[in-house]
């Protein structure tokens, strides 16, 4: 084991329930796992019930509901309701696929707080392309009834090459459906959108162009509409601290009822992550091998272990350093002092080559098919 | 945006304000985030219930800890707290 055993380990806050990886989309930058048809196997109602009674007496306080579609379990009010009972604030991290009127009221009444709709452009025939399904009207109507009966409303957005043209659209699209907060988040390159990379990174004049933009207009909406801008890592100097630090503060319950300190660490070699049907929260979070991995900074190696940055990025994503550099207690090599930092630089190139380039190779999406090629 | 002094104040429907067992402290809830609150502030949040304006939390307040010369601390945090959403006038 990497981590310390000295260390003052503090409670989960965010619990993101991760219910099913079905989902009736199919976008190509998705951050579940590539081979999530591997791990089909779903837990029951009351699994999922002990597992948010256990992290709520731990202290676990925001809960994501998400996937997945989340709508696809048929016991998602029933969740809800125990969720509320024990005093978390939920948040449904949906598609809106399919969400219709009355299951937005049944919601409500079982407690949910809040409804993160996605959207994937601000037109159409490019939402419908990107999702991989005909679906913008319908995401468009659920905002509607999301606001209508009293749920804050969170647009989200994800960014990346083939929409950061329509950033003004986006942000009038999400002014006129009345969000009170828009999410607009750089694509981050796990899981499917790693694989896709070439055709969804844009090029740094397109990033400081459409960041400009969201700025701006983030003042002319000032005490309206709150803009959350998820930064794209690629281009800035120094890594994310990722999830607030390994096992401090996130926690994540993927379908099959394996635990995880982030949603990509399943890729992570030799964790041997738990299972909630095999152990409670509070030994999962406390004693598991995995969740002590990277806790504190005893594993880190140079140029991070004597960086006096250390602690403010905790040496940026475990996930990042191991798919980008073979070595998962690298310094991500988002930061210009990693020796590895010209793989950030190859794949801007590498990016910057194909969307020059007459004949781009198509989008790989994210659906059933495609995983069960990645699952062997 | 400014506090309108001959209006009530609520606390926003669309943020929860909670105790929380395990952090031994109220906090404000809102779509994926969490703001802490010390002892006084929560205070001042619990008192707007929509029945009082500024001036009636005031001496709601003063009342409650027989104390007085409270006006500035609390019009400038429940200035702050009408920037941020946390609370609303009709």
């Amino acid at each position: 084991m990497a981590g310390s055993n000295n260390l003052k380990i503090t409670p989960p806050r965010w619990l993101l329930a991760e219910l099913t990886y079905k989902c009736p989309l199919q976008c190509p930058y998705c951050s579940n796992p590539l081979d999530y048809a591997k791990h089909s196997s779903e837990i029951g109602t009351e699994d999922w019930k002990r597992v948010l009674t256990q992290a709520r007496k731990m202290g676990a306080v925001q809960l994501g509901f998400s996937g997945g579609e989340p709508l696809t379990r048929q016991d998602l009010p029933e969740l809800v309701q125990h969720a509320r009972q024990l005093g978390y604030y939920s948040n449904l991290i949906t598609s809106g696929y399919g969400l219709t009127e009355e299951k937005i009221v049944q919601l409500k009444e079982a407690g949910l707080d809040h409804i993160q709709v996605s959207i994937q452009a601000s037109t159409q025939e490019l939402n419908d392309h990107l999702a991989g399904t005909e679906s913008y009207e319908n995401k468009k109507q659920v905002a509607h009834l999301v606001k209508k009966h009293g749920y804050p409303m969170v647009l989200c957005v994800v960014i990346h090459r083939e929409n950061i043209h329509q950033m003004t659209q986006i942000l009038e699209m999400a002014e006129e459906l009345g969000a009170d907060y828009l999410e607009l988040a750089n694509t981050q390159y796990y899981g499917w959108a790693h694989k896709n990379r070439d055709l969804l990174l844009p090029t740094k004049e397109q990033f400081e162009e459409a960041e400009a933009i969201a700025q701006a207009y983030k003042e002319k909406v000032a005490g309206k509409m709150k803009i959350y801008y998820v930064i794209p890592d690629f281009y800035e100097d120094r890594p994310k601290a990722c999830m607030n630090g390994w096992g401090t503060t996130f926690l994540t319950i993927a379908p099959d009822g394996v635990a995880l300190p982030c949603h990509s660490a399943r890729d992570l070699p030799d964790l041997d992550c738990p299972s909630v049907t095999d152990y409670s929260i509070a030994e999962i979070w406390n004693e598991s091998k995995a969740f002590n991995f990277f806790r504190g900074n005893e594993w880190m190696k140079e140029p991070c272990r004597s960086c006096d940055e250390k602690e403010k990025d905790f040496g940026g994503c475990r996930c990042q350093a191991y798919m980008l550099t073979g070595d998962m207690y690298n310094t991500d090599p988002v930061c210009s002092k990693s020796p590895d930092h010209h793989v950030i630089e190859e794949a801007l190139d590498a990016a910057r080559v194909s969307a020059l380039s007459d004949n781009e190779k198509p989008l790989i999406f994210r659906n059933s098919k495609n995983s069960k090629k990645y699952s062997a | 945006m400014t506090i309108n002094t001959e209006l009530t104040i609520s606390f926003s429907p669309t943020h929860r304000l909670q105790w929380e067992e395990a952090q031994q402290k109220d906090v404000i809830l809102y779509p994926e985030g969490m703001v802490e609150l010390n002892q006084s502030s929560a205070e001042i949040l619990k008192h707007c219930d929509g029945s009082r304006t500024l001036a009636q939390i005031v001496t709601a307040l003063e009342e409650k800890f027989s104390t007085s010369g409270l006006t500035n601390d609390i019009s400038s945090f429940l200035e702050d707290a009408l920037k941020n959403g946390w609370i609303q006038q009709p």
